[in-house]
């Protein structure tokens, strides 16, 4: 199994394709996970009820 | 590189996994405090039941209002989140081997969550707070109701925080090596989830109590239920990140199963973690003045990308367990890895059932009644809440209790109370509950009203002389969601004994538990390699070709369904 | 094995599946055909919610159902003495949802279209009308505009499917198609 110290470690870190780095980060992976939701949502369908319009 | 911080933990007999002791405490008081919850609101669920079923009628209109609002926050919400709870702390300590960072944030977080639960239940009990689990505005309830719900959710999302810092303290401190395990990914799935969920929930819930109050006078009902089904949809989403993550559990545990593509399974989990909660947007389908971009976007999990997810999980856990069946020696054909799987061990028939009930029953219904225009045809029928017990009570309670029948022994080192009726208890549930689901369904087409006490409307005859009469066929669907309920209701009463047994009244464990089945008889020996055209995992490809096709038929019927109705421009 | 970190460091390059790769093509492309019959439906299908709303008072809205049952109503029914209106097909028909009752009572003629209001005076209700099984969402403060056209004919009911209080199990409307 790999390790992560030392040279050949930070070498491996360095390989590691961006998918997967992504994958392996889980504060991104929450930021994502919340904004994405509130924004197409959340922010959205609250823009959709203020826009209705008042009865002629 | 050993850690000078104190890691006060111990060794499990059976895995030699490092448990921390203070996780530990935390996971059980969760668990435990889980069923405990799940025993009162499934008693209310057997109330609700009885009294749909028009020969037994069993509560009164205002009893009746009350244990449905109390099954749905207990069932729902409160006892699966507590089951969480203890997933989360499990996902992370135990697997990753690593300490709790900060168990007093525990303490604190699990006491805001009992209080919350307790002030919300007693409201309902009182009959101050009959509004259902949704509180639609300007329907109110007594504020303790909607403090209770807060505080229940802050102390969840401390739970979540926590969490998160146990993953920056594991990777930190390097007490395991690359990236978590596939469990662990699926707990962070359902724990950002979460955060989400919560967070609408507060942003919701806050103002709705300064209303109860009188504090703000107005909240607009439209509004509140776009914000409310962040919370109220996104809530069962967690669940089903969760019971994923159980499914893939089970299946290492008992077959040492491994994950057939970490990439595909957790790209499949992206998936959910971007597109999961929007689908909330199919509780908004028939609301007045929302546009259609808006509904078809989000209601179809962005292009039904998350769906894809979960069609993806569909393939993969059971495919995992078919490659490790394969290769110990059960080769036979399409199916004998199946056949021989260990049916009469609990934690295997929960979890498969969990994955056939949630698949076929619970997700093929709840992508059809998400289609924009199909859910004019079900919105408010009972048809939905039929397809919400095939996804929560086949799909993640029934996950639940698999996990337990392992998770229980092994964590406390007690034997099985009753393992003769554990045996059964899968079986006993998952019928009963597919039967809930599929005349709930049944009836919800043919319009029967959910959150409805009376579907004779005797009242409405005597008040005003109106009537109306449901096809003959509806109340014997309704009488046969009894019965169902009935039925799965002893299911989960012997799970409740179970674990209750087992935990007063077992013995400490003696030997090792049972290892799943060992290949017997003459299969041909272990391979690995191609079996052709359908790749290493055949029998799981049939499965979900299976699926496929009765979901594409299901699909298309209710379109047809739909085209029958009156016109509508 | 999930309950253990993945055994290959860089397990995002390690080869997929057959099987995989299979069902994911198809499941994609279902999810694509699934996603396109919505907005196909639109162009195409029957049944489809224009989304036109409005905000209103509920005062303002009771007096626009008044003024509709004074200048349409035929006769009175039941014990409390609903108003049946017969309104004139093209034009803008008002139903009111309020605890416990839909008022007025419609009556409508097969194969013609009306444009359909929906509004509560008071709490969420939910306009279900069987046995065509149609489901719309009532809200207090907002009128609900739909073109609607009667294909079967007969004697039909509206039931409540929002829960509204104890009363809720004894609203029941009724509309009458020609």
């Amino acid at each position: 199994m790999a390790t992560n110290t030392g040279p050949e470690g930070q070498q491996e870190e360095a390989d590691v394709p961006f998918m997967q780095q992504l994958l392996d980060n889980p504060m991104v992976l929450l930021l994502l996970g919340v904004v994405v939701p509130t924004v197409s949502y959340t922010i959205w369908g609250i823009m959709e009820v203020v826009s209705i319009p008042i009865a002629p | 590189m050993a850690a000078t911080i104190p890691h006060p933990h111990r060794v499990c007999p059976d895995t030699g996994f490092k448990i921390d002791l203070n996780a530990e405490k935390l996971i059980k008081w969760n668990a435990v405090t889980g069923v405990v919850v799940f025993l009162i609101g499934g008693l209310f669920g057997l109330g609700v039941a009885l009294t749909r079923m028009p020969s037994v009628h069993l509560l009164d209109a205002e009893l009746f209002y009350l244990a449905l609002t109390a099954h749905g926050a207990d069932v729902l919400v409160i006892f699966i989140i507590f089951f969480e709870m203890a997933i989360l702390y499990f996902a992370s300590t135990v697997l990753l081997q690593c300490r709790l960072p900060t168990p007093w944030l525990g303490w604190v977080a699990y006491a805001l969550m009992v209080l919350g639960a307790a002030m919300a239940n007693y409201t309902v009990l009182i009959g101050e707070a009959s509004v259902m689990f949704t509180s639609y505005v300007p329907m109110k309830a007594h504020p303790l109701f909607y403090l209770g719900l807060i505080l229940f959710a802050v102390g969840a999302l401390l739970v979540c925080i926590h969490f998160f810092a146990t993953l920056i303290v594991a990777k930190r401190e390097r007490t395991y090596q690359g990236s978590i395990p596939l469990v662990t990914f699926g707990a962070m799935v359902a724990a950002i989830i979460a955060v989400y969920t919560i967070a609408s929930g507060a942003i919701i819930l806050v103002p709705t109590l300064l209303w109860s109050i009188g504090y703000i006078n107005y909240i607009d009902p439209l509004m509140y239920k776009v914000v409310w089904w962040g919370l109220g949809h996104s809530s069962q989403q967690i669940n089903v990140a969760a019971h994923i993550s159980v499914w893939y559990a089970i299946a290492a545990i008992l077959f040492g199963a491994k994950p057939l593509s970490e990439k595909v399974s957790r790209t499949a989990f992206l998936m959910y973690i971007l597109f999961l909660q929007i689908a909330s947007a199919h509780h908004l389908l028939v609301e007045p003045g929302i546009s259609s971009e808006f509904k078809i976007w989000n209601t179809s999990y962005a292009m039904y990308l998350a769906v894809l997810g979960s069609m993806i999980h569909g393939l993969t856990v059971p495919g995992a367990i078919e490659a490790a069946q394969r290769k110990r020696g059960f080769n036979k054909g399409l199916f004998e890895w199946l056949r021989k799987a260990p049916w009469g061990n609990p934690v295997f028939s929960g979890m498969f059932l969990s994955l056939v009930g949630f698949g076929f029953l619970g997700g093929i219904s709840g992508v059809t009644m998400g289609v924009e225009q199909i859910n004019l045809i079900i919105h408010n029928t009972i048809y939905v809440p039929g397809h919400f017990h095939a996804t929560v009570a086949l799909g993640t309670t029934l996950a639940f209790m698999a996990l337990s029948y392992w998770l229980v022994p092994t964590l406390w080192q007690k034997e099985l109370f009753a393992p003769g009726l554990a045996k059964l208890q899968p079986y006993l549930f998952f019928g009963g509950m597919s039967g809930v689901a599929l005349f709930q369904m049944g009836a919800g087409t043919l319009g029967v009203p959910r959150r409805h006490w009376d579907m004779t409307f005797a009242d409405a005859a005597a008040n005003t002389g109106i009537t109306y009469k449901f096809q003959a066929s509806a109340s014997m669907l309704m009488d046969l969601n009894g019965l169902a309920a009935l039925i799965g209701s002893i299911g989960a009463l012997i799970w409740v004994l179970n674990m209750v047994g087992t935990l007063l009244l077992s013995p400490k464990k003696g030997t090792r538990p049972a290892p799943a089945a060992a290949p017997t008889g003459a299969g041909t020996i272990a391979q690995t390699g191609s079996h052709g055209t359908l790749g290493d995992v055949p029998g799981t490809f049939v499965i979900v070709m299976i699926f496929f096709a009765c979901f594409a038929l299901y699909y298309y019927v209710n379109w047809k369904y739909l085209g029958e109705i009156w016109l509508l421009k | 094995m999930s309950i253990f970190p993945p055994e290959q460091r860089i397990w995002w390059k390690e080869p997929v599946e057959r099987a995989e790769v299979l069902w994911v093509s198809i499941a994609f492309i279902w999810c694509l055909i699934m996603f396109l019959m919505m907005p196909y439906w639109h162009m195409t299908g029957n049944q489809n919610l224009a989304n036109t709303a409005f905000r209103i008072t509920p005062e303002r809205y009771a007096a626009k159902a008044e003024e509709m049952v004074a200048k349409y109503k035929v006769r009175e029914e039941g014990t409390n003495a609903v108003p049946v209106v017969h309104p004139p097909p093209g034009s803008d028909v008002y139903l009111i949802g309020r605890l416990w009752e839909w008022w007025p009572i419609l009556e409508l003629e097969k194969g013609k279209e009306y444009k359909l209001h929906l509004s509560s005076m008071d709490w969420l209700h939910g306009f279900s009308l069987q046995p065509t099984n149609i489901n719309i969402q009532v809200h207090p403060g907002y009128d609900m505009a739909i073109r609607i056209t009667p294909t079967t004919s007969g004697e039909h009911a509206i039931v409540c499917n929002e829960f509204c209080g104890i009363g809720h199990h004894a609203m029941l409307g009724k509309i009458y198609v020609k």
